[in-house]
């Protein structure tokens, strides 16, 4: 790699006032690049940033097939499908997904849009985009680290991807894959050697999220070009910087709690296992805890959510300041709300564990701080909608996306606030209650703030429109049919149905929704082909879409839209610019919007 | 063939939409580009106000549909507190969706792109900020405050005259133990689990506490307006005891015991008068324990004291059984009860 591409390496350690030595001679163009470095092994932050969308969207678009799998199974778990046996032989046995399978496809669905979707596709795609774009960079801090980093999450896709194919099947005890039970062949199939495959896909996903996220943070903090102080960074940004402190802080427990479970599973420890009597063996092991891992997990797994949530915050907000034609309402707010998020990020993972047998005075702290979140959340909400008010709202697909973030995020936000209620926890743990709240709030919400980050950025990635009126199409087909799906699961959730389950006539408690589940099965099917259509929207507009004519489409005032409409390696042809102001000047003095190159005007109001 | 004909539809859809879209941007070139741009940006503003009026009909409907269908009144103390606590949260909640979901799509109706208005520099505004931040804490300690009040009460010790049920899962039944006369459970060791032998939850014979003690599975009975300690463990995997009509749910943890307590308002016959000869009181496990774990299902029946203690006289001590003393062999083996019997039906595919 090296000898591929001199000129990046002594870029890596260069400042922007170091630039001023070597510009002029653009920094791109003017070295060969093979198919493979340009494409392939490509160290440049933008076709990084393509390469994890892409992958991200075909992680989507198996998980998303898998849910329509298991929804074919709840609506009608009586009917047989020959189609899906001949696709999955005797996983399908009869044209009925049997419950190993069933079990699997859950499991996968959420590993794969939890994981390799929201947090690599989403962050791996905006990070590497927008970081050197928006604070005045040629590249990542190291363009180097940055290619591995994809290259771990390609690696991990390819062994989750192989351990769906082994003959025990993948793993399939859930995505939260809690020992006992992931711990022990003897309990389960998909706890065999699937099982290892998923740890060792997870490892190298760590490693990946671990590369990248160190690198986002060293670029912020390094890499800003002259003037632009932390304050005038756009809240992408900070949105960013966040989601990558969370990243690398909580990452590696994770990691340690999947090295213990691997060592309970291969090496005889008991780390998690104790008085075992399973499949009619009596298992040594005595002394470990399986709370424990739940706590490691869980450690990872809350501020998970916000390395999920939080980039689509960044995106959103972005998207509605430029689309009201307004500066974002209250920018330290949102800042400091994100700051807030971020620490209480650390502090409220036992609320998932409220049934667990934990100590009720440990719960109550947990209550308190988990409730804690609902007031950053809660300035965040007020702020967007503010900033709607008396704007000028362009109806971009990209805006249409972004306002029914705030939608979902209200709605999914809230019910947020009955779960984190240990009380009432007790009724609604583990029902479709949790099912509903936390597609909404994460899935759906950082759904819709990709959808917007990349309506929004396809003309910087391609130079080229994503068709608009499938952009309308895409935009009220989903969030009609994310409601559709999703708010009656919440009367489901108050009727105590459990999650997880393929089959409800065995119970007179549970099986009066056989109507409801059909309903939602038919709407995800109809959402699901509506993503496909963006997808196939997505592909044809790299290369037949309407072509970007001016360098800055949306009138932003941020930097990136100061690139060229293709922006070679090195984003600036010539010096990278200055900044003089923050990213929000809208709709300021009477003119539409300043770039935040403008110096200030001694004339100019304050703020 | 269904299937055929339904991907053929779906594709020639897709064609046509396709077309539509493909066509209505060259229209745009023709017609000029702003000025389509302004038509799209009045029928989408128009649908966003659409979209609020037929969501909250929505809301209203799926509501008029669905409430019939969740669970009845609690039927514990507890479930009590939790249904207030609920009801409490959707009202303060529903309050605040109302509010922030009419002003959102309001204001993007209301605030569309027009010549005629200058947007607003409104950068922010302390007065408001703070405003918004002190009032969801004061609304949020209200109910942080209620429910822990609640969460205590639930949480704490049972009360001294509570009834011991011990509950185990594996996968994928429950299996109970009840204390005899001497109302202690005796001591148990998971290495001395031998289902063969009649020890099915590796009881210490020579604990004498365990001689009168008496194994059941499928239903368990408990007594009305008495209060219920169950103790609960699991013999390879988490499961967790889901009680969804008196609003508990607690963990079964292999190695880790947990308890949980309740009260029980109404009698299985009670709800049967009430809710159909169908009801019952199901235990369902609640966390993922295998492929079996949408059939673990066990039955509580809650009856009178004096049909409780017919039920517990009929029963022999498991020791009895284990040491071939009494004639009851049939008691160890798991009860054949209807309810089982519907199970293995419904899971028909799963047996295969």
């Amino acid at each position: 790699m090296q000898e591929i591409n001199p000129t990046i390496h002594t870029d890596v350690p260069v400042i922007h006032e170091a630039h001023i030595g070597h510009n002029g001679n653009g920094h791109d163009h003017h070295h060969k690049q093979s198919f493979i470095t340009k494409y392939i092994f490509s160290q440049d932050h933008k076709t990084i940033a393509k390469q994890f969308l892409i992958t991200g969207m075909t992680w989507a678009i198996v998980g998303g097939l898998f849910s329509v799998l298991f929804r074919l199974q709840l609506a009608y778990p009586d009917e047989s499908f020959s189609i899906l046996e001949t696709f999955f032989g005797r996983y399908a046995q009869g044209g009925q997904i049997q419950p190993e399978f069933y079990y699997a496809l859950i499991t996968m669905h959420g590993t794969v849009l939890v994981f390799f979707v929201l947090t690599g596709g989403l962050s791996g795609t905006f990070a590497n985009l927008l970081i050197p774009l928006q604070i005045g960079a040629r590249d990542m801090a190291s363009p180097f680290l940055n290619m591995l980093s994809y290259w771990f999450f390609f690696m991990a896709s390819v062994v989750m991807f192989s351990s769906l194919f082994v003959q025990t099947g993948p793993a399939s005890g859930g995505w939260t894959v809690y020992p006992p039970l992931s711990a022990l062949g003897l309990a389960s199939e998909g706890s065999k050697i699937g099982m290892d495959l998923w740890i060792t896909s997870m490892a190298l996903f760590v490693v990946s999220s671990l590369l990248g996220g160190l690198n986002y943070i060293t670029t912020i903090l390094n890499m800003r070009t002259k003037g632009m102080s932390m304050t005038r960074m756009p809240l992408t940004m900070w949105a960013i910087f966040f989601t990558a402190i969370l990243g690398v802080l909580s990452f590696p427990v994770l990691l340690s709690g999947l090295i213990l479970l691997l060592f309970d599973r291969n090496l005889g420890t008991s780390f998690y296992l104790s008085d075992i009597v399973v499949a009619g063996q009596i298992l040594p092991n005595e002394g470990g805890s399986a709370i424990l891992y739940q706590h490691l997990f869980w450690f990872l797994g809350h501020p998970e959510v916000y390395i999920i949530i939080l980039p689509a915050m960044g995106l959103v907000s972005e998207v509605l300041s430029v689309n009201s034609r307004k500066p974002i309402f209250g920018y330290m707010a949102m800042v400091g709300s994100l700051f807030a998020i971020t620490v209480l990020a650390f502090l409220v993972w036992a609320h998932h564990m409220f049934v667990t047998g934990l100590n009720p005075l440990l719960g109550a702290f947990f209550v308190l701080l988990t409730l804690l979140i609902a007031i950053p959340s809660a300035i965040k909400v007020f702020n967007w909608i503010t900033t709607l008010w008396r704007g000028n709202i362009r109806f971009t697909p990209a805006m249409m996306f972004a306002i029914g973030f705030v939608s979902m995020f209200i709605s999914g936000g809230l019910t947020g606030v009955f779960l984190g209620n240990s009380t009432i926890d007790i009724h609604l743990h583990d029902t479709y209650f949790i099912v509903a709240h936390f597609h909404i709030v994460m899935g759906v919400s950082a759904f819709f703030g990709m959808f917007a980050g990349v309506y929004h950025w396809f003309p910087k990635m391609f130079g080229r429109y994503l068709n608009n009126t499938l952009g309308y199409i895409h935009f009220w087909v989903t969030i009609a049919g994310a409601y559709l799906i999703f708010w009656p699961m919440h009367y489901q959730g108050f009727a105590g149905v459990p999650r997880r389950y393929l089959d409800f006539r065995l119970w007179s408690s549970f099986n009066q929704f056989t109507e409801l589940n059909k309903m939602i099965t038919i709407v995800s099917i109809i959402v699901f082909a509506a993503q496909l259509m963006f997808v196939f929207n997505f592909f044809y507009s790299i290369f037949k879409g309407r072509k970007v004519r001016t360098a800055n489409p949306w009138g932003s005032t941020t930097l990136e839209w100061t690139t060229p409409i293709n922006p070679g390696h090195g984003n600036w042809p010539g010096e990278i610019p200055e900044v003089h102001r923050w990213a929000y000047d809208y709709a300021k003095d009477g003119r539409e919007f300043i770039p935040q190159t403008e110096p200030v005007n001694n004339n100019e109001s304050k703020h | 063939m269904s299937t055929t004909w339904i991907v053929i539809a779906l594709i020639l859809g897709f064609v046509v939409v396709f077309q539509i879209a493909k066509a209505s941007e060259y229209v745009a070139i023709l017609r000029g580009e702003e000025k389509t741009r302004k038509e799209n940006n009045r029928v989408n503003a128009f649908l966003m106000l659409i979209f609020l009026l037929v969501g909250l009909f929505g809301v209203w409907y799926c509501n008029e549909k669905l409430k019939g269908k969740i669970l009845g009144e609690a039927a514990s103390n507890h479930g009590e507190r939790i249904d207030t606590m609920l009801y409490i949260t959707i009202i303060i909640t529903g309050i605040v969706f109302l509010i922030t979901q009419i002003l959102l799509f309001w204001f993007a109706y209301k605030y569309q792109d027009s010549d005629k208005r200058k947007p607003f520099y409104y950068p922010h505004n302390n007065k408001l900020e703070v405003i918004w931040t002190v009032i969801p804490a004061i609304v949020l300690t209200v109910l942080v405050g209620f429910g822990l009040y609640y969460w205590f009460q639930i949480t704490g010790e049972a009360p001294k005259n509570a009834m011991v049920v011990e509950i185990t899962g594996k996968q994928f039944n429950w299996e109970y133990r009840y204390p005899g006369k001497d109302g202690e459970l005796g001591k148990k060791y998971f290495k001395e689990v031998k289902e063969a032998e009649g020890n099915p939850l590796g009881q210490i014979w020579s604990d004498p506490a365990n001689h009168d003690d008496i194994y059941a599975t499928g239903e368990m009975h408990i007594v009305v307006n008495k209060p219920v300690k169950l103790i609960i463990n699991a013999k390879d995997v988490i499961h967790d005891v889901g009680l969804a009509h008196f609003r508990m749910k607690m963990d079964a943890v292999p190695g880790i015991p947990t308890t949980m307590w309740f009260t029980p308002k109404y009698t299985t016959r009670q709800m049967k008068e009430k809710y159909g000869q169908d009801f019952n009181y199901e235990i369902s496990c609640d966390q993922m324990c295998g492929k079996g774990h949408f059939t673990m299902r066990g039955v509580i029946i809650v009856e009178s004291q004096a049909e409780f203690n017919a039920w517990l006289a009929s029963k022999p001590a498991q020791y009895e059984t284990a040491m071939g003393g009494g004639t009851s062999k049939p008691a160890a083996a798991p009860a054949k009860t209807a309810d089982s019997t519907v199970a293995n039906k419904a899971t028909g595919k799963l047996m295969n």
